[in-house]
């Protein structure tokens, strides 16, 4: 198995704990972002074993992010949304990993009933609104969705996890201006991994700092290490609270690196071997087992038996789901385009 | 101007490969042409299209630009204005869904509604069509939302051949040009020669000749529907095929020259079917070959939904090689 090294390291640093998390909350992220890693990874193996299609964007090395953001918030209560680089996310907020995987065979059985895809992970049950392809796509709805809970009335805020580059869609600005207007109880969260496919933020992006372009719609925001869950998770906790006590939108820019390739097709060539060793040497996973480790809460034995038991749960119940899941009948092609039944709409088959 | 090296024929080109070639040939003959998309420059483009350009030109003529693709777009058609010759690459067609307000508002009204003063010299590639598992918000076709707005033209070459030459006149040309290409063809070969005439930008082709059928399609329906018709060649059934090339304007001559011959058309489409360019095709031919034609003009297009991305939905969702030939039979019934 073709794994990211690094966090099995046994020595290593160990860096100042800041959260308020209980030990027993940080061992079951820890066991999270682990299992995180691991579901990615398995799906490297299955593209590159041709089980898995169409384009495969993973995770590893933002796992902080999408944890330590939905800690502090209300998974499967909050509605999310984010891009194609999806899966975590939505297993996150309560999607089962073997439909997840499912839906990476394309089997009857996914999320999305092998419809979507990788980049279309769909779970109404979980609230989890969706992934998409088309880069700054959610921004918008992000902002609608918190205009539907604002006009239902409740507890609910909307999360818009998205990237940095997509921070130069249009939709964007136009997004974060109605969101403060008409203050909306929507969360943006921007996991800025320094780079929009090849092109490195400072080729494409005249602000570095995200979170500062959202003073340019009088909007709060924060920036926090997003190698660090329980530094995101600190930030988060402020931020969900700005957004769920009714004072409008919050911005949050979280700091963080991808370690594969933007897809399966992208090889890196254009990122220093440096820059990637440095980010590697700040794995979220190794931080906070470090942390476990020197705070005497877990032993590098413990951590092992946890991966052990990780990757057999993984290839033992999730892939063998997905693996002897039925595919989605050929004559059910038309099925899902509309509202079932309606010929005037749908014009007849042929 | 840059060192023109000569361009010498090839037995085997790749379709990326032609394109490169004809960018790099019109860079280096006219300094106003310039490159501008998503990943272009340092990265070499998503289908190495680019690729050595950035390095040979410079980052002010071979620019990465930020996903901002209305901006971008608008930004060719603001320098065109003033001499500029933009090739603007939208990564898929996917994204240019968000350009149309450049392309349709702008790119191709400003001609017109200047009363001829301002001319748009600027050429649109983008690569589209159902690869492989891609999903619906990455297998579209665009033909249907281009086809019906004046002011634009829209090419759509299917072979290397085609792509170098119809990539260069595009680019001497001073109105709005659609380039089409197709995300499954770029890493097909075929024979180049430079130095053959090429025909005219907007003309179809003929791949092969056939008594029984007109197939007409084109990009890569073309080269399905030439496989089909081999093999019906097989069976004794002799279908003539033709590329397009074209679709804004259609070579209307030789579609009408072709329908005298055999007095059936079949045509071969990727988009969806309702609303295509399919439709536009078979209403003309009714309309202007109504006395010569057999038997209703057919239509084998894409299924009317978004694209699944299970690869057997996927498959079902559009023409094969296998449909073609039983629409062929079915019509030769007719
Ligand atoms: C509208 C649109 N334009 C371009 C693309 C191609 N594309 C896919 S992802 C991507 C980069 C996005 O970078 P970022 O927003 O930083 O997210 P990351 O991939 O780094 O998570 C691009 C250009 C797209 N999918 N949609
Ligand atoms: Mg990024």
């Amino acid at each position: 198995m073709n794994v990211m090294p690094g966090y099995v390291r046994e020595e290593g640093m160990s860096e100042q704990s800041t959260s308020l998390l209980s030990v027993t909350d940080k061992k079951r992220l820890l066991r999270e972002m682990l299992y995180a890693r691991r579901f990615e990874e398995r799906c490297y193996e299955a593209y590159v074993e041709r089980k898995i299609g169409g384009f495969l964007h993973l995770y590893s090395g933002q796992e902080a992010c999408a944890h330590g953001v939905l800690e502090a918030a209300r998974p499967g209560f909050d509605y999310v949304i984010t891009g194609y680089r999806d899966h975590i996310h939505a297993i996150k907020c309560g999607a089962d990993p073997r439909e997840v995987m499912a839906e990476l065979y394309g089997k009857e059985t996914g999320s999305s009933r092998g419809r979507g895809g990788s980049m279309h992970i769909f779970d109404v049950k979980h609230r989890f609104m969706g992934g998409y392809a088309l880069v700054g796509g959610p921004f918008p709805l992000a902002a609608g969705i918190a205009k539907g809970i604002k006009m239902k009335g409740g507890e609910e805020i909307s999360i818009c996890f998205l990237g940095d580059a997509a921070n130069n869609q249009g939709t964007f600005h136009e997004s974060l201006n109605m969101a403060k207007i008409w203050n909306l109880p929507v969360l943006y969260v921007c996991e800025n991994n320094l780079y929009g496919i090849g092109t490195r933020i400072d080729r494409s992006t005249a602000v570095l700092e995200q979170y500062k372009r959202a003073a340019a719609y009088d909007i709060p925001a924060g920036q926090a290490d997003g190698q660090d869950v329980e530094a995101v998770y600190a930030a988060a906790v402020q931020a969900v609270e700005h957004v769920r006590s009714g004072n409008g939108p919050y911005f949050l820019e979280l700091k963080t690196y991808r370690y594969r390739g933007h897809s399966m097709s992208d090889s890196n060539a254009y990122r220093s071997k440096d820059e990637e060793r440095e980010w590697l040497k700040r794995d979220p996973i190794q931080i906070l087992r470090n942390r476990l480790i020197d705070a005497n809460a877990l032993t590098l034995d413990e951590f092992k038996a946890m991966d052990r038991e990780i990757l057999d749960q993984i290839e033992n119940d999730v892939v063998k789901f997905a693996e002897e899941s039925p595919e989605p009948a050929v004559e059910d092609l038309e099925k899902y385009v509309l509202a079932e039944n309606d010929p005037y709409v749908h014009g007849g088959r042929q | 101007m840059g060192h023109i090296e000569p361009v010498t024929p090839r037995p085997e080109l790749k379709m990326w490969e032609a394109l490169n070639l004809a960018l790099d040939r019109a860079m280096a003959e006219d300094d106003a042409v310039f490159i501008l998309g998503e990943d272009v420059g340092l990265y070499g483009g998503s289908y190495r299209v680019t690729q050595g350009l950035y390095a040979k030109y410079g980052e002010w003529r071979v620019r990465d630009a930020p996903i901002s693709e209305n901006s971008f777009t608008g930004l060719g058609v603001g320098a065109a204005l003033v001499g500029g010759r933009p090739v603007i690459e939208i990564m898929t067609v996917n994204f240019a869904y968000l350009a149309l307000d450049a392309i349709i508002n702008m790119a191709a009204k400003i001609r017109y509604m200047s009363g001829g003063q301002f001319r748009v010299p600027l050429v649109v590639r983008m690569p589209g069509g159902v690869a492989r598992q891609l999903a619906a918000q990455h297998s579209q076709r665009i033909e249907h939302a281009l086809l019906n707005v004046p002011g634009l033209r829209i090419v759509c070459p299917a072979t290397p051949q085609d792509a170098y030459w119809q990539l260069r006149q595009a680019i001497h040309e001073d109105d709005p040009i659609i380039f089409m290409e197709h995300e499954l063809l770029y890493f097909d070969s075929g024979p180049f020669d430079p130095g053959a005439a090429p025909p005219p930008l907007h003309s179809g082709r003929i791949l092969r000749d056939g008594k029984d059928v007109t197939l007409v399609a084109w990009s890569r329906m073309s080269r399905l529907a030439l496989t089909a018709a081999e093999e019906l060649g097989e069976e004794g059934i002799e279908a003539e095929v033709i590329d397009l090339r074209s679709l804004r304007p259609l070579d209307l001559p030789l579609l009408l020259e072709s329908l005298r011959r055999t007095h059936r058309v079949l045509v071969v489409e990727e988009d969806c079917l309702f609303g295509g360019a399919g439709a536009e095709i078979a209403a003309t031919l009714g309309e202007r070959g109504f006395y010569e034609l057999e038997t209703p003009v057919g239509r084998l297009a894409g299924a009317d939904v978004p694209t699944p991305y299970n690869d057997r939905l996927e498959a079902e969702s559009i023409p094969q090689v296998s449909t073609i030939k039983a629409r062929i039979r079915d019509l030769l019934k007719a």
